[in-house]
């Protein structure tokens, strides 16, 4: 229907460039617009960048902007004593074990529930599914009291494999979630022939499962690492020396205004990790924002 | 797991929260927590301003996200646009914090929101020449700004008007020996100047060394408070009222020259801290509505949107009649998740908000964190708090298990 009606669409005359530069003309305020509204999205985290590459004396006065007219005062020496400061080194290793150690755990629980839940039959399977679902929006907060006291007793107070099981836990439901989702929705037949020809499950999952659910798979491991590198409650909850790098920044928030040369670079670093991580998986990260989002 | 982590705390969680302060249950203690959770003036606060939250921010960052999306449509480089915009997704709530606390500092020298409203004031009401300036005798009146002289003149005067607390770079360029001048019949004459010098000198009177002020407004006004005349200071402070009725008149200097500059507001202090901290959150969040809220708009049919422009309607009525009803599936799923993520708000609050200003920029789970842990230590109460965020997301949850429901 569609292309029976294009092909009796009369071609468009070709645009003159008087027509060009009018259309041109006339989408100008919407880019003006754009370009404002891009830059005030981008300003702030430049912002932060130049202030961090300002020695603490020069911002005592003026903003970051003065590296526009002076641009001599930037310096790399925060940088240089925080890479020399073992309590950020520290917070970072920190940061990195809880954020993969909980993410493997996480896609590797997920995809084998996810399997289970999309392509087994076993009784109640919809009832947990229900329940997995009901699970996605519990708030944390329900659970930090009772695990505080639970991590005490079997002493996971305070150590970066509590705080790494309790993302596992919370990351869960919505793993589970969009792996079975996306598994579902894998054509049948193969995994009918592969059954068929006497495949065991885990011979199925391994090497059907798993490679043809990747982009669901790699969109939840950038979700779980970049939520758990950038998570501030569990840890502060949870962590009391072994602190991830957010926690250790906001240790050191108290004296905003004296301390700005550490926590302005330290905060631009814990940023960077999960910068790359967005824009080298960008679109991973939007199909896993787009499946989980609409529910 | 599931069970350890996420079922057996809800359940603790909810048994505890009517128990008192201590231990593995501590005492028995009914539905005391939830009224204290309604009565005290902290947790009271932290519920209006979550109210407040859930009020403003998934609308407007619907909005906002439908905004971008439809703008971004045919725009070549919108990729690059959406990027910029998504970017603080990727970015922890606490280093945004950090970020939109060096954006709001007060002094506009430092902060780069009220250094732009010290453009937009400047160009408004520009701050006088002499902003700091004081009388330098009590002779010299303050009034609304004006610096008046208290004794009244007749034509033939002579009016001092000495101004101290002027730093040595906003004396204006250009300005010489102080001058007192000889009385003019039929004239007021007068002069102003810096009425300090290096050592102190004599107050009130015009002194070696002391500086004229160029380029001051003065106005003479009538016994009524009329400006009758008014005049600019040369270069030695001089002016001259020529050709002044007979009458009591009284010289001044304008308000305008004593205008204050833009101090800046104070965006994270207790009275503009919600709205601060709401900018921040959206600043966040915009990225992730206008990702959906794209996709949705990319997904949908063509030939309806061509039909209905075929038909004749404009831009406006396509999007107010046809895009919009059917995106509407997707907005709600964006306005929805928004409501459940500004109910757990929490980071954003705790680093952007100075300590100081917690109890003014409450939220219910800033206030759960600090009653329960950080040396509030009161677990019953913690809990209480827990379960009550629970039930405001629960309308969520029925709904995301009724959906899944009909699917199956």
């Amino acid at each position: 229907m569609a292309a029976a009606a294009e092909s009796i669409v009369i071609p468009a005359p070709r645009d003159s460039a008087a027509a060009k530069i009018l259309r041109f003309v006339a989408r100008a305020p919407v880019r003006i617009v754009l370009v404002v509204l891009g830059a005030a999205w981008l300003v702030p985290t430049i912002g932060l960048f130049i202030t961090s590459i300002l020695p603490a004396s020069a911002l005592a006065s003026k903003g970051w902007w003065q590296i526009f007219s002076h641009p001599s005062v930037a310096t790399w020496s925060n940088y240089n004593a925080l890479f020399h400061n073992s309590g950020l080194i520290q917070a970072l290793k920190t940061t990195a074990y809880i954020a993969v150690g909980n993410t493997l755990l996480v896609v590797l629980i997920g995809a084998m529930a996810g399997y289970a839940f999309a392509w087994l039959d076993f009784p109640g399977r919809d009832w947990l599914f229900v329940g997995v679902i009901g699970l996605l929006v519990v708030p944390l907060q329900m659970a930090l009291i009772p695990m505080f006291k639970l991590y005490d007793t079997f002493g996971l107070f305070d150590t970066w494999e509590g705080i790494a099981l309790f993302h596992v836990a919370f990351g869960l439901p919505f793993a589970i979630f969009l792996l079975r989702n996306f598994f579902v929705g894998l054509p049948k037949d193969i995994l009918e022939s592969a059954r068929i020809d006497g495949a065991k499950e885990i011979v199925i999952f391994l090497r059907l499962i798993l490679p043809l659910g990747l982009p669901a798979i790699a969109s939840l491991a950038i979700f779980q690492f970049l939520w758990t590198w950038n998570d501030l409650l569990v840890a502060l909850t949870f962590g009391q020396n072994t602190t991830p790098i957010t926690v250790w920044i906001a240790g050191q928030l108290r004296e905003f205004g004296t301390s700005i040369d550490i926590i302005a670079p330290a905060s631009f670093i814990s940023l960077v990790v999960p910068l790359c991580v967005f824009l080298a998986f960008q679109r991973y990260f939007v199909q896993g924002l787009l499946a989980g989002s609409v529910k | 797991m599931l069970g350890v982590w996420m079922v057996y705390p809800t359940v603790y969680t909810i048994v505890r929260s009517f128990f008192g302060q201590h231990g593995f249950l501590g005492t028995w203690v009914g539905i005391d927590n939830y009224k204290t959770l309604f009565t005290t003036s902290t947790l009271t606060t932290a519920i209006k301003n979550n109210a407040i939250w859930v009020a403003v921010v998934p609308a407007l960052v619907t909005a906002i996200g439908l905004l971008f999306a439809v703008l971004t449509e045919h725009v070549r480089w919108a990729v690059a646009f959406k990027t910029v915009v998504f970017l603080p997704m990727a970015i922890s709530a606490f280093a945004t914090g950090v970020t939109w606390r060096i954006m709001y500092q007060q002094d506009p020298g430092l902060g780069a929101i009220n250094a732009l409203g010290k453009v937009v004031s400047g160009a408004v009401s520009p701050a006088g020449v002499l902003s700091s300036a004081l009388p330098s005798t009590p002779a010299l009146q303050q009034k609304g700004g004006a610096m008046t002289l208290k004794t009244p003149l007749h034509p033939g005067g002579v009016a001092l008007l000495g101004l101290t607390g002027i730093p040595p770079d906003q004396v204006p360029g250009g300005a010489a020996q102080a001058v007192k001048p000889a009385p003019k019949p039929g004239d007021v004459v007068g002069t102003v100047w810096r009425d300090f010098k290096p050592g102190g000198g004599k107050v009130g009177v015009v002194e070696k060394q002391e500086l004229g002020i160029p380029g001051v407004t003065v106005e003479l006004r009538d016994a009524s408070g009329k400006v009758v005349q008014s005049t600019k200071t040369k270069a030695d402070g001089t002016f001259d009222f020529s050709k002044v009725p007979a009458g009591t008149y009284n010289a001044g200097i304008g308000a305008a020259t004593f205008a204050k500059p833009f101090g800046g507001y104070a965006w994270l202090g207790s009275n503009l801290i919600v709205p601060s901290l709401l900018i921040a959150y959206i600043w966040i969040w915009a990225g992730f509505a206008m990702v959906v809220i794209g996709a949705g708009l990319s997904a949908m049919p063509r030939d309806v949107l061509e039909a209905a422009r075929t038909d004749g309607a404009t831009e406006w009525q396509t999007f107010r009649r046809v895009t919009v009803p059917l995106l509407a599936p997707v907005l709600s799923v964006v306005f929805v998740t928004m409501i459940i993520n500004v109910l757990k708000v929490f980071d954003i609050v705790f680093a952007l908000a100075p300590q100081s200003e917690y109890a003014k920029a409450n939220v219910i789970a800033l206030a759960m964190y600090f009653t329960a842990f950080q040396g509030g230590g009161n677990f019953g109460l913690g809990s209480a708090i827990a379960v009550f965020l629970f039930l405001l997301v629960i309308p969520v949850l029925a709904l995301n298990i009724r959906r899944f429901r009909r699917e199956i």
